[in-house]
């Protein structure tokens, strides 16, 4: 399926949504949204690269294999909350800092985010991995790593 | 803040992921997989010694206060269980490095073997509802993956039917984890211990049997186990050793979790009465089911499912007797089941089948591996003085003391039929002469033979050791049953979990 | 809303089941996707609903406003919604090989693991 309108309009839409992942992640800070809607976001627009163009293409666009990128979601979500058992609390414990801010504002800095982030790219990596599998010949083989 | 209660969990998941950066080279793979578990027997060690030493341990996860966060629990049962999945665990990985099909290896066959054993022991520890559903997924969901990972015919099939079967009792689990939040406001366990009793009898009765169903169908007891013969048989023998000492073992441990914590079983109407029906139905269909096969993995899968039958057997007598020989029999048949399966899988390299018309001859060929597979066989059935013999004799015992005469006769039968299906393997696979048309045994190389061996025969000792330790081991199951069902309750968990903060 | 939910689930669940019931394996995946928001909402709705009233705690105060919604069935439900989104996809993959594989979708055809 090659469609020029789908085609254009994902160009577009490419680094909005994107652009909307790292909005929500950010956001997930205090409200809602978060990690795991972040990389659902994140991996639509390489969903939407899949269809409009082909796997390949969308492939590329991910700076690492899905795998790792699964990997290093996890060491980072786990590291955070291993991290809490050597400053001598239970795991998964958040530590914060306060930043105060140019503007006289006050800027809360958190662990929670950092598991967010880990949580993001577990997500992103994930959602690709099923994306690319499901569109090639053998799903649930996994792709051994070229890169 | 308790170090010991959540090494278990951390140690397979950092194992995980550091294999999953390992993930080109399946020599680093290995290595790491192996240090992994044996960090993780370690652990289980650990918090052995920390509970013997200091009674229940507990920890609030993210310093969260009980009932409001999640509380990790370790007392002599949850102890007992992930030195069982340490131990499995470390006799499984070297196994699997020679058994394994290499393409199936390499595709995440060791980090979704320690997520598996992560899920294992999050299910054991954790001391909230809603955290055992989590921990069941995880562990379900690198099942499914495990499963799938050979991408055979039987293979996928097996996997289809298992994974419709455990998302339909996951709903059942969650939906029922939904309404008793509903009905009390609560789903920390030692919170839940202590509002259940002032709940409707008729609600309490109704919620505890939707438990029975959802961990009815993930320990296999009639009439749930039907996924278990259609697809444990049609794995690799080091998945399939592991899911049978452990999966199953899981469901069963949240019924004695569930129905001695918060549903305590003589007080839930019909329900004591229904699980000792249930049970005797268990063991019966089991071992009638596994007379009738002719595939040596199925025969041992449907011995699973009678061997569940003893385990709930226990729990619906609910004495502390019965339960101190519930925990003892889980021990004894996690090890026992584990090491069948993996004397199956080192006479399939040898043969090349599963047939029991097929095979043959293998006592002249080896004698050992004979051996390591009649102690086994043997503490199943019930003989003196190996581990299966205590723990079917303490059984029967409580049985006698609750006069249930009907179980007890059930058990004894269902021993007798156990140790004739288990000689049909032994004269199939050992003693009659291999059929003409086979083709000459395979003879594996010596570092296959070290690595599948070796922990199989340390498994087979282990049916050995439990039978002549059975006096101390016992004691040790007493503490548990103690714990569960002593004369002042669950009160000692409660106070545990919720009297940090008080 | 309170009334309305209990029959929405029921709805859910019965054709989530029904679907599981089917022979093709495809409509053993979309009964499982109906069957796991009809656990959802069912979770969703355990805790009462409320509406508008955040359980955040005012500066100042003690307490969360008096009519406030309670917070754990939709922390509960967020993780359930993320597990069964997870199976989902697996099970996917899964249909879709076995039916490369068997070329078929009739799970009564799926006998091979019965012999």
């Amino acid at each position: 399926m090659k469609s020029l309108i789908l085609q254009t309009a994902t160009r577009y839409l490419f680094p909005l949504l994107v652009l909307y992942s790292v909005f929500l992640l950010v956001r997930g800070h205090h409200e809602p949204g978060g990690g795991f809607i972040g990389g659902l976001m994140a991996a639509a627009p390489i969903a939407l690269c899949a269809l409009a163009y082909d796997v390949d293409v969308a492939r590329n666009l991910l700076p690492l294999r899905p795998i790792r990128l699964l990997a290093l979601g996890l060491a980072t979500a786990a590291g955070v909350s291993i991290g809490a058992l050597f400053m001598g609390r239970p795991l998964l414990t958040g530590s914060w800092v306060e930043l105060p801010m140019p503007g006289g504002g006050v800027l809360d800095l958190g662990t929670p985010l950092l598991f967010d982030l880990g949580i993001y790219l577990v997500v992103l990596g994930v959602v690709t991995q099923i994306i690319f599998s499901l569109a090639t010949k053998s799903p649930l083989h996994w792709e051994r790593d070229e890169s | 803040m308790n170090l010991v209660t959540v090494l278990p969990i951390v140690i397979p998941l950092v194992t995980a992921i550091v294999s999953l950066f390992a993930w080109r080279s399946l020599r680093v793979q290995r290595w790491i997989s192996l240090a992994g578990a044996a960090g993780l027997l370690g652990s289980a060690v650990a918090l052995l010694v920390a509970v013997r030493a200091g009674g229940i341990q507990a920890t609030q996860i993210g310093d969260w206060p009980a009932p409001y966060g999640i509380t990790f629990v370790a007392d002599h049962l949850t102890a007992t269980m992930v030195l069982l999945a340490g131990i499995i665990g470390m006799a499984v990985v070297p196994y699997s490095c020679a058994s394994v099909d290499r393409e199936q290896e390499e595709a995440a066959y060791h980090p979704l073997l320690h997520v598996l054993l992560m899920g294992v022991c999050g299910a054991f520890l954790t001391g909230d509802l809603f955290n055992l559903y989590v921990w069941f997924e995880v562990m379900l969901i690198s099942s499914f993956v495990l499963m799938g990972l050979g991408g055979r015919r039987p293979q996928l099939e097996g996997a289809l039917k298992y994974v419709a079967l455990n998302l339909i009792a996951s709903f059942i689990f969650l939906v029922s984890v939904g309404l008793l939040y509903a009905a009390v406001g609560t789903l920390n366990m030692a919170d839940l211990a202590t509002r259940v009793p002032d709940l409707d009898r008729g609600i309490a009765t109704s919620l505890a049997m939707s438990f029975l169903v959802a961990f009815g169908v993930k320990a296999a007891v009639f009439p749930l186990f039907f996924w278990l013969p259609a697809s444990y048989h049609t794995q690799p023998a080091a998945v399939a050793a592991i899911f049978a000492g452990l999966l199953t073992k899981v469901g069963v441990y949240a019924m004695f979790r569930v129905f001695t914590l918060v549903f305590v079983l003589r007080d839930v109407g019909a329900t004591q009465t229904l699980l000792l029906v249930l049970s005797m139905l268990t063991m019966v269909t089991g071992v009638l089911g596994a007379v009738a096969q002719n595939e040596l993995r199925r025969l041992l899968s449907f011995h699973i499912i009678s061997q569940i039958g003893y385990m709930v057997v226990a729990l619906a007598l609910f004495t502390p007797l019965s339960i101190a020989a519930g925990v003892f029999f889980v021990a004894h048949n996690t090890l026992a089941k584990s090491t069948l399966f993996l004397v199956s899988g080192v006479v399939e390299r040898r043969r090349g089948t599963y047939d029991l018309d097929r095979l043959g001859g293998t006592y002249r060929e080896s004698p050992w591996l004979a051996l390591l597979f009649a102690l086994p066989a043997l503490a199943l059935a019930g003989i003196p003085p190996l581990s299966g013999f205590v723990a079917k004799l303490e059984i029967v015992q409580a049985g006698l003391e609750a006069d249930a005469y009907i179980a007890v006769a059930t058990a004894l039968a269902v021993s007798l039929l156990t140790l004739f299906s288990m000689s049909k393997i032994w004269n199939a696979v050992f003693w009659q002469p291999p059929p003409a048309s086979e083709p000459p045994p395979r003879r594996p190389p010596a570092g296959e033979r070290w690595l599948m061996e070796c922990p199989t025969a340390v498994m087979a000792a282990f049916t050995v050791v439990v039978g002549l330790a059975a006096g101390p081991l016992f004691g040790w199951t007493q503490a548990a049953a103690d714990e569960l069902l002593g004369p002042f309750g669950p009160s000692g968990y409660v106070e545990r979990v919720l009297g940090e903060q008080r | 809303m309170n009334l309305i939910l209990p029959f929405v689930v029921g709805a859910l669940v019965a054709a989530g089941l029904y679907m599981m019931m089917r022979r093709s394996s495809i409509k053993l995946l979309i009964g499982f996707a109906l069957l796991s928001h009809g656990a959802n909402l069912l979770v969703f709705s355990a805790g009462g609903l409320v509406r508008g009233g955040a359980p955040l705690i005012e500066q100042g105060e003690s307490l969360p406003p008096a009519a406030h919604a309670d917070p754990l069935p939709q922390a509960l439900v967020l993780t359930a919604m993320v597990i069964s989104f997870g199976v989902l996809a697996f099970a996917i993959a899964l249909v879709l090989r076995t039916y490369r594989e068997t070329k078929t979708d009739d799970v009564d055809k799926m006998t091979t693991t019965e012999r």
